[in-house]
């Protein structure tokens, strides 16, 4: 069943009438019967976790937000930028008023004065939807002045990035919506709290997904929610494949679903029959590689099976290399992406992905020696830890992942000679 | 033309203004509005959103430079950007991308003779499951092979020659 993807089970679903006919705004009209502190809890025993990637309660982040603050403001995370990850916009696409719906209620349980829906420049065409959905709350009252009759008054925007993939980081969210540099800032004062959060009030930084199972943990409880996945990772989650599998795809399963069962059952198994499979980055660029072994693939998706097998399950963006992938090139290209979008405040980003870049190249071009792989993973563990934001812990992982489980993959372009060799 | 009193732009700046909590956090979809009015962000684009905003003109030009979407310098009519990040080129997309570049015979970031085509690779553009693809003027372009984008080169090219691109 889908919660999410609801797109693809009821036609027309971005028709306002159409959602509303579906229990659109049914989940907003019982949270504006309780009280904020209420909401909150509701979201709090529903287990949701953040899906943008690091997996943080949902409701224990709403409930950081100092309710005597006179000003609060939610913002939506929608910069879907983590290569390999294309959930946020189906769902903005297919299913915006969803997302709008558990905005509201998250601004309602906050008491915000304001929503901002932070898109990554290219979605301007969804941007564009977005607007066209908000014209037509706003003409029902679902937003503005006194939402359908409640005294609580929200305005909900939208936003666009242009081609930042620092921005999905929350702390240059913020800067960028206010018009400055997207780079991370310092902190304390976190985003939750006055002088942290967008102009400098107090802020919720919520994911598109995150938000959009929001509606349906207000509609159909909590309980309902907490039965989906397992104990410590509620509700289903949008799996995004892609790679060398037959069906790429976002797929929405329960959390605790097993890899062999998405990657074979829903994607189709390999996309060349022969070859058998050899990788896979549960969760994009970012997160640890981990060779698809049957350990591998018989661990449920999960956030606590994940640390388990030395990963994480993160945004879930899940991209499969089959055997004919040489990890030296994966290594390449993933750290070309972090070189390209290290914003350049912290000095271990910006250099260490500038050498890690140039090394690589080196080994890949047959120039290198295996002390350049040793050196690439010294400045991989010498980068992670040491920056504001987590793109330099990142920028780290595929380096030291890919050495630690395909040590031979690198020792095949490097002779003792080097470049003499 | 100008920004600064087109009746074309008066409107959508002044919904900008009304968003934000601060003017300066409109210098974004200002710079859009800028880059549609000259077809890139050049220094008469950049005087005005500052002039709008009262920011100094270094300030915009430092945000312009930030973002890979706002263009520096001019592009073909037809800016073509393809996605070479991973899951896409494990289908193919360098391969992809090198054909492209060959079949219209420019290099990296480069632009036709005809000023037609500006063509350069980018990151991840969330449609993984649809390579290879490309943006052409920030419009997805997906599930592309070498027969589908000539007879879209040809296409655009048409469109172009009567006025319609």
């Amino acid at each position: 069943m889908h919660i999410l993807l609801r797109g693809r089970d009821i036609d027309n679903i971005k028709q306002l009438d159409v959602y509303e006919r579906h229990g659109g705004f049914a989940g907003m009209k019982k949270a504006l019967a309780m009280t904020p502190a209420e909401v909150i809890n509701v979201v709090k025993a529903s287990g949701l976790r953040g899906r943008g990637g690091a997996g943080f309660p949902t409701g224990v982040k709403w409930s950081f937000i100092p309710q005597h603050e006179p000003v609060k403001f939610v913002t939506v995370n929608a910069d879907e930028s983590e290569t390999g990850t294309f959930k946020d916009r189906e769902i903005m696409e297919e299913n915006p008023y969803q997302l709008i719906e558990g905005s509201l209620i998250c601004a309602y349980a906050i008491q915000a004065k304001a929503v901002y829906i932070y898109l990554r420049g290219e979605f301007w065409d969804i941007g564009d939807q977005l607007d066209e959905c908000i014209e037509a709350l706003r003409a029902k009252g679902y937003i503005g002045a006194n939402i359908m009759g409640s005294g609580y008054d929200c305005e909900v925007y939208t936003h666009l990035g242009a081609g930042a993939y620092i921005c999905g980081e929350e702390s240059a969210l913020l800067n960028s919506l206010e018009g400055y540099l997207g780079q991370p800032r310092v902190r304390p004062p976190f985003p939750a709290q006055k002088g942290g959060g967008l102009y400098k009030e107090a802020t919720v930084v919520n994911n598109v997904e995150t938000l959009a199972n929001v509606p349906y943990i207000l509609n159909d409880g909590a309980d309902a929610f907490k039965a989906i996945g397992t104990e410590q990772s509620a509700g289903n989650k949008i799996y995004c494949v892609s790679g060398h599998v037959k069906r790429p795809g976002n797929y929405e399963l329960p959390m605790g679903t097993t890899f062999r069962e998405l990657l074979y059952e829903h994607a189709g198994g390999p996309l060349h029959e022969e070859r058998k499979f050899k990788a896979m980055l549960p969760s994009g660029g970012s997160g640890p590689i981990v060779p698809l072994t049957d350990e591998v693939l018989d661990t449920p998706m999960s956030y606590e099976d994940c640390a388990n097998i030395g990963t994480i399950i993160g945004s879930a963006s899940i991209i499969v290399m089959d055997e004919t992938v040489d990890m030296t090139w994966v290594a390449s290209k993933v750290t070309k992406f972090f070189k390209h979008e290290s914003c350049g405040k912290c000095t271990p980003c910006r250099e260490g992905t500038y050498w890690l870049d140039k090394v690589i190249d080196r080994i890949l071009d047959g120039r290198g020696s295996p002390d350049d792989v040793t050196r690439i993973a010294d400045v991989a563990e010498n980068m992670a830890g040491t920056t504001l934001c987590a793109l330099g812990d990142f920028a780290a992982n595929p380096i030291i992942h890919t050495i630690r489980h395909f040590p031979d993959d690198f020792a095949q372009h490097v002779s003792a000679q080097g470049a003499d060799g | 033309m100008a920004i600064i009193g087109n009746p074309k732009y008066e409107e959508r700046i002044k919904s900008h203004l009304a968003k934000y909590e601060t003017k300066r956090s409109a210098v974004m979809p200002l710079l859009y509005i800028a880059q549609e009015e000259y077809g890139w962000v050049n220094p008469d684009g950049i005087s005005e959103v500052a002039e709008i905003l009262n920011l100094d003109p270094t300030q915009v030009k430092s945000i312009a430079g930030f973002y890979t979407m706002y263009s520096e310098k001019p592009k073909g009519k037809y800016w073509l950007q393809v996605c070479t990040d991973l899951p896409c080129a494990l289908q193919g997309a360098d391969d992809f991308h090198a054909w492209l570049k060959d079949e219209l015979g420019v290099e990296e970031g480069g632009t036709t003779k005809d000023e037609m085509f500006t063509v350069e690779h980018v990151m991840c553009l969330a449609a993984c499951d649809k390579a290879p693809m490309l943006q052409c003027n920030f419009r997805y372009v997906e599930n592309l092979d070498q027969d589908k984008m000539r007879g879209l080169l040809a296409k655009w090219r048409a469109e172009a020659a009567n006025g319609r691109g």
